[in-house]
């Protein structure tokens, strides 16, 4: 951790500049190329018309394209990516783990087995959405509850491995009920949303995703100066004043409030929460000061860059957790290989 | 055609050669596979949804089961005995429902299963009827190969007459449609996007079984690539601009007409956008057997008003009679034209 965290001492402005680059530069990628051309000029045109209230110089499909097409695809791209970097990077630190991503405590599996559910009883998108959320908050307080009634020496490794379990149960579940699914509507409705993908998205998704990611964002980022405290040995935290007990629980809520709105809103999309945190870190080093919103900023811009190859390769949208596997597995062994000393 | 009836005649002789009140020993499947034909058929086992409606149109009193349960609204359109039967579960490889000692339990004299006739399916049957011991046939449930479909099933539960007029009712009805449409070529017909899915999102690439209603008399434009199912992006649908939108799922039909999102698509722009029918089973897409054998005529109309002037009514009432063994009333038609059940 020395090397890092000395060497972004020294310069933690040049890592910030390179996460604000990444952002400014996906979304610039991402509003101008797309499957319907859509001219920088155009963009310009229905931008400043909206802004003046005038009727923009463009046709229909263009400004529909932009304004409730793209437009909501983009915010919902980086407003995800940035909170599963944020649960990742807050999981890692309080469970002193960098193989932690944010659905370690099953809330990707609860809002699965939720949606899947759904689906099956042909719920409307925003009932399915809903119960995905419920169904990801009900995982993670089923794993604390278990996890905290177990009397250990290591409350975090027992925490873990009953997420583990937890959520191989929901696991079975979801497979279950793809099992008694409708072969042939049912079942590919399900398969595609456990993929994940942002190709359905409109400006009515936002709003519930941006509620329970912005509380779970302040919340995060007030405890930042705790949650530096959270990676030092239980001991030494509780000598230093700090009750690691409710701070685990509001890191826990809030990480867990974030994941479940992203994933109600996408689908399951691994890696971002796994892959952006070590980037952050190899960027601004491991204080939660910087690394919390550096690791958002990287994140959204990478889900955004993603999401633009996933719905611009071709006629057909590539699934988000695809291409998140595809890229993000090399990427992290090149990461693992490369910073070996840091958690060494 | 001809070769069907060819096939037919064939098929004719052999038992006209055989001694008398024997039958034909074997015939072969869609898949060629050699299936025996059993003496006495009392009892068939439909190995799937498509085999389960191509049954109870040829034989109703011959079906064991159900591989789902059907619901109280689907059985308003179905000899009500036959529709309530029991659910006996799918055999389909991996994610089979159906036990197959409970499928022993039944004791059915043939296994019928209509769908894909890919090694993955011909190697199944073959290890299915090797281990029961029963007659397993694969029958291909496409358009242009139903009318074999139902002559192979009629000579392997003795009942050719029945199998012939449902057949020939086929050929007749694929004719028609196809044949009123064949001057006009293929970049004339209409471009038309199926939507399935709450958003609409979801479609069927070319040669996809989903589409194979709309790639018969229309265009799909997703048929550029090929493929089964796939989600795609509403900007993609902005720039293939269908001229029509046929659509399974009435959350996104009553939703698509109120989206601005959707607002610039020609066929919502003018009022083109069709809920298919689905009672008792899909008239476009699932499950792909006869049932969407009306919903060609539906279509038909649809894509091309001017030449299918005829009322459908008369058309569903006939149909549902001669395949569903059922007379509608005007107010179950209507309902069942309106989709929305």
């Amino acid at each position: 951790m020395t090397i890092v965290g000395l060497s972004s001492r020294r310069s933690p402005v040049p890592g910030f500049a390179i996460a604000v680059a990444v952002l400014i530069g996906g979304l610039l990628a991402a509003f101008t190329v797309g499957r319907y051309p859509v001219g920088i000029g155009d963009l310009i045109n229905v931008l400043a018309a909206k802004a003046l209230g005038n009727r923009p110089d463009v046709s229909p499909a263009v400004e529909s394209v932009i304004l409730q097409v793209r437009g909501p695809r983009v915010v919902a791209a980086v407003l995800v990516g940035a909170a599963l970097a944020l649960a990742g990077t807050a999981f890692q630190g309080l469970f002193r783990n960098p193989l932690v991503s944010p659905d370690i405590l099953g809330a990707s599996s609860g809002a699965a087995l939720g949606a899947v559910v759904g689906i099956y009883l042909s719920l409307g998108v925003l009932a399915i959405q809903a119960v995905a959320f419920i169904g990801g908050l009900v995982a993670v307080a089923a794993v604390y509850v278990v996890g905290s009634a177990v009397r250990s020496r290591d409350p975090i490794l027992v925490l873990v491995l009953t997420g583990v379990v937890i959520g191989s149960l929901f696991g079975a579940g979801v497979g279950l009920v793809k099992y008694l699914a409708d072969p042939y509507n049912q079942l590919p409705a399900m398969t595609f949303w456990l993929l994940g993908s942002l190709s359905a998205t409109t400006v009515a998704d936002l709003i519930p995703l941006l509620g329970p990611v912005a509380i779970g964002a302040v919340v995060l980022s007030a405890l930042r100066w705790r949650m530096n405290v959270m990676s030092l040995p239980e001991e030494e935290a509780r000598a230093l004043g700090v009750a690691t007990g409710p701070l685990r629980i509001a890191i826990i809520a809030s990480a867990t409030l974030v994941t479940s709105a992203s994933v109600a809103a996408a689908g399951i999309i691994g890696w971002v929460g796994l892959v952006v945190p070590h980037l952050a870190r190899s960027l601004v080093g491991p204080d939660f000061a910087r690394l919390l919103p550096a690791s958002a900023i990287l994140g959204g811009g990478y889900l955004l860059l993603i999401d633009t190859l996933a719905r611009t390769m071709a006629q057909i949208e590539i699934p988000l957790g695809i291409l998140t596997a595809v890229i993000g597995t090399p990427f992290f062994v090149w990461l693992l290989a490369s910073m070996q000393k840091t958690w060494s | 055609m001809m070769l069907d009836r060819r096939m037919l005649l064939g098929s004719l002789a052999t038992v006209l050669l055989l001694p008398e009140g024997a039958r034909a020993e074997s015939i072969s499947d869609s898949a060629g596979r050699s299936v025996p034909v059993p003496a006495r058929v009392e009892r068939v086992f439909p190995a799937g949804p498509p085999a389960a409606i191509l049954l109870y149109t040829l034989a109703p009193d011959l079906l064991l089961g159900w591989p789902r349960t059907n619901s109280p609204q689907e059985c308003g359109y179905m000899l009500p005995d036959i529709c309530t039967r029991p659910e006996v579960g799918r055999i389909t490889g991996r994610g089979n429902t159906a036990n197959l000692e409970t499928v022993l339990a039944l004791k059915p004299d043939l296994i019928v299963d209509v769908g894909s006739t890919s090694e993955t399916f011909v190697s199944l049957a073959a290890r299915v009827q090797d281990q029961t011991g029963i007659p397993y046939a694969l029958l291909d449930g496409r358009f242009l190969a139903l009318a074999t479909a139902y002559r192979k099933l009629g000579q392997l539960v003795g009942r050719q007459d029945a199998a012939e007029a449902l057949a020939d009712y086929t050929s007749r009805t694929l004719t028609e449609i196809t044949g009123r449409i064949a001057n006009i070529s293929a970049e004339n017909r209409p471009q038309v996007y199926y939507a399935r899915g709450p958003r609409g999102l979801q479609t069927g690439l070319g040669g996809s079984i989903n589409v194979e209603t709309i790639e018969l008399i229309g265009r799909n434009v997703a048929g550029g690539s090929r493929g089964g199912l796939a989600n795609v992006s509403i900007e993609q649908v902005l720039l293939w601009d269908p001229d029509v939108i046929v659509t399974i799922d009435l959350e996104f039909f009553d939703a698509v007409r109120s989206d601005p999102s959707w607002a610039a698509v020609k066929a919502v722009r003018d009022n083109r956008v069709h809920l298919s029918p689905k009672m008792p089973f899909g008239w476009v897409d699932f499950p792909p057997s006869v049932n969407r054998l009306i919903g060609l005529w539906w279509l038909a109309k649809i894509l091309y008003p001017e030449r299918f002037p005829e009322d459908l009514r008369p058309l569903t009432r006939d149909f549902y009679a001669r395949f569903y063994h059922v007379t509608p009333s005007d107010a179950q038609i209507d309902e069942v034209l309106k989709g929305r059940d």
